[in-house]
């Protein structure tokens, strides 16, 4: 039922709570490729939308593992195998000395892997969506709070969907170009 | 509800199209200004300045500064050591409020976060330009070059150099994040194709979807939990420095949360010193309140109170350790050529900050920004007595030599100001200096009054 003339239908409610309604009102009518847009985080929202999936954390897991671990075993190669110096006959492997790097790399790789995943889980940077195409969308960044129900939901209907949200106070409303 | 009454972290009726529209209006639609093309102006001739020192020192060497054995470090370090500290207290802002849910955070993390990253990018030019010879700057990056020479691990310079790295390039990230959705609001409101594309490229295009939220919202309380330790395990770095050497004054174990204290410090009167003006000329009276100013001056005073507490276990630990060189060392900071550097940190940073004891005083901006100028110029002075003291009397007599700083001494601490004041000054006009997406949400939670 995907119709190719149109990437969705966009409607705007007045309020987070509104927006938040909506979106609850719309799973239960068994529509699936639903999307939010708000001008501030909205708690729950993106729990109303459907299963999340958030692996930011994981990814800075990783990365602060990566970062540690890795200047560490840097350090080792190159104080025990690469360069060995005798200074005032310390060990060469001088483990305490060798965390202060270690944790400055564990914090860097950490922000950067989340920076870098959060974007790319987001699919950032995109400079061109069809969105940007309605004019009203402009007030999402404002004190606009926008649902848009996909084209490619199997549901997808845009009378349909105006029919079935006419009870719950909808402001704007149009079909997005694609 | 809570017995004591405060000041509102925002007055004045808003809504949350109303603090959009009056924090971008500053960036898109209000004229320049003359106040700012002035300070403009003199901030770019300062800037000048220190391109031709840094020029003059690339020809002639570290020699045009007045550094000779026995002082080899002074006036570079001492600038560095006061600019990294002033950066700690914008991330110290910006992510320990945040995890300790301050809503008053709001109006002060932007403009604290920028601060940050303009101050630690002008504290690194001074380690590197003291280097003696700059353009080998990278051979303290481990790589496997044709030397086959590797950092000396062991060593807190090199310690440093990635606490250094790793703090800027964090601090840049942490505000560049920050500003997404906010460059995206000014991408919308913008009417001029240049404006357009400028805050449209840099927004990544941000949409604000509800998944995308989510993903930034963890991502901003990560970096935030990771920015507090990192500002703890920085200056503790730059204090390391220092308390790895076995100089008398500077082999003390109390310097790491010595040091984070007077970063803290320094740094929050930076934070009054910017926030201030900004708030009178820019008529931000609604979103830097009373209230921040105060609490401010209660966070500067704590931190100066900490301060105070370390020099007199300076002090202290001296005479407690009975080390005839650091016992002489301490008598010769009370009375001896320096001694007026000792007492005028001494009324900087302990003396004029019990005024803030007073409910008046905080309530006075006159006497709030003269404070924190007292402060900043204390801490500069700490940083140079702390480096200067414990190298101008050697531990042989025949060493004994004074430091005088040349006219690049001045000029390059002159000039580092002036580009500080630069960035911020184009920041102010190019970026929103309040974070817009965090004042809807502040003025949503707040809900009735402000609805």
């Amino acid at each position: 039922m995907t119709d190719a003339a149109s990437h969705g239908y966009l409607v705007e409610f007045a309020s987070a709570e509104g927006l938040l309604e909506a979106v609850r009102y719309m799973r239960t009518a068994g529509y699936t490729r639903l999307e939010a847009y708000t001008p501030f985080p909205v708690e729950g929202l993106a729990d109303a939308l459907g299963p999340p999936r958030n692996r930011v954390p994981l990814l800075m897991l990783l990365g602060g593992l990566l970062g540690g671990v890795g200047t560490l075993a840097m350090e080792y190669y190159a104080d025990v195998i690469a360069y060995p110096l005798d200074i005032g006959g310390r060990p060469n492997a001088s483990w305490p000395a060798f965390i202060p790097p270690a944790l400055e790399m564990t914090v860097l790789f950490a922000a950067l892997f989340g920076v870098v995943g959060m974007l790319w889980a987001n699919g950032l940077p995109r400079l061109y969506h069809p969105l940007f195409n309605v004019d009203r969308f402009a007030a999402a960044s404002r004190d606009g709070f926008f649902l848009l129900v996909r084209a490619d939901d199997p549901q997808y209907d845009a009378v349909r969907v105006t029919h079935d949200l006419a009870g719950l106070a909808p402001g704007w409303a149009g079909e997005v170009p694609p | 509800m809570n017995a004591v009454v405060r000041p509102p972290v925002l007055c004045g009726q808003h809504s949350v199209a109303s603090v959009t529209d009056q924090v971008s209006r500053i960036v898109l639609d209000r004229p320049t200004g003359r106040v700012w093309l002035l300070a403009f102006a003199l901030a770019f001739a300062f800037t000048g300045l220190l391109a031709v020192g840094i020029g003059c020192l690339l020809i002639e060497g570290v020699g045009i500064w007045g550094l000779d054995i026995p002082v080899a470090w002074a006036f570079a370090i001492a600038d560095y050591v006061w600019w990294i500290a002033i950066g700690m207290a914008g991330t110290f802002i910006s992510a320990a409020l945040y995890l300790t849910r301050q809503d008053w955070r709001t109006s002060l993390n932007r403009y604290a976060e920028a601060m940050t990253v303009f101050a630690v990018s002008v504290s690194g030019i001074f380690p590197i330009l003291h280097l003696g010879r700059p353009w080998f700057f990278y051979w303290l990056a481990p790589y496997p070059s044709r030397m086959g020479v590797w950092p000396q691990w062991r060593s807190s310079l090199v310690w440093d150099f990635f606490a250094i790295l790793a703090y800027l390039i964090v601090s840049i990230v942490y505000f560049y994040v920050g500003l997404i959705p906010d460059l995206a609001s000014l991408r919308d409101r913008a009417v001029t194709r240049g404006k357009q594309v400028f805050y449209g490229l840099l927004a990544l295009g941000w949409r604000g979807e509800a998944r995308h939220w989510q993903r930034f919202e963890t991502l901003s309380l990560l970096l935030a939990g990771l920015a507090v330790p990192l500002v703890f395990s920085v200056h503790s770095m730059v204090a390391l420095d220092f308390s790895e050497a076995i100089l008398p004054g500077w082999h003390e174990s109390i310097f790491p949360p010595f040091f984070v204290a007077g970063a803290l410090f320094s740094g929050f009167a930076m934070v009054l010193v910017l926030g201030i003006p900004l708030r009178h000329w820019f008529g931000l009276e609604d979103f830097i309140t009373e209230r921040h100013l105060t609490n401010m001056a209660k966070m500067m005073l704590a931190a100066g109170l900490f301060v105070d507490y370390s020099y007199v276990w300076e002090i202290f630990s001296a005479f407690y350790g009975m080390d005839r060189y650091d016992v002489t060392m301490t008598v010769n900071r009370f009375v001896g050529a320096y001694a007026w550097v000792f007492w005028t940190t001494i009324f900087c940073n302990v003396l004029t900050i019990q005024l803030l004891w007073s409910p008046r005083v905080r309530r006075n901006h006159l006497a709030l920004f003269g404070i924190s100028v007292v402060v900043l110029i204390g801490m500069w002075f700490e940083r140079f007595l702390l480096i200067v003291s414990s190298l101008y009397r050697d531990f042989l007599p025949a060493r004994w030599g004074m430091f005088y700083p040349t006219f690049w001494d001045l000029a390059f601490l002159a000039g580092s100001i002036g580009l500080f004041f630069l960035l911020f000054l184009l920041f102010v006009r190019l970026l929103p200096m309040l974070s817009m997406f965090e004042l809807r949400k502040l003025v949503h939670k707040l809900g009735g009054q402000h609805g």
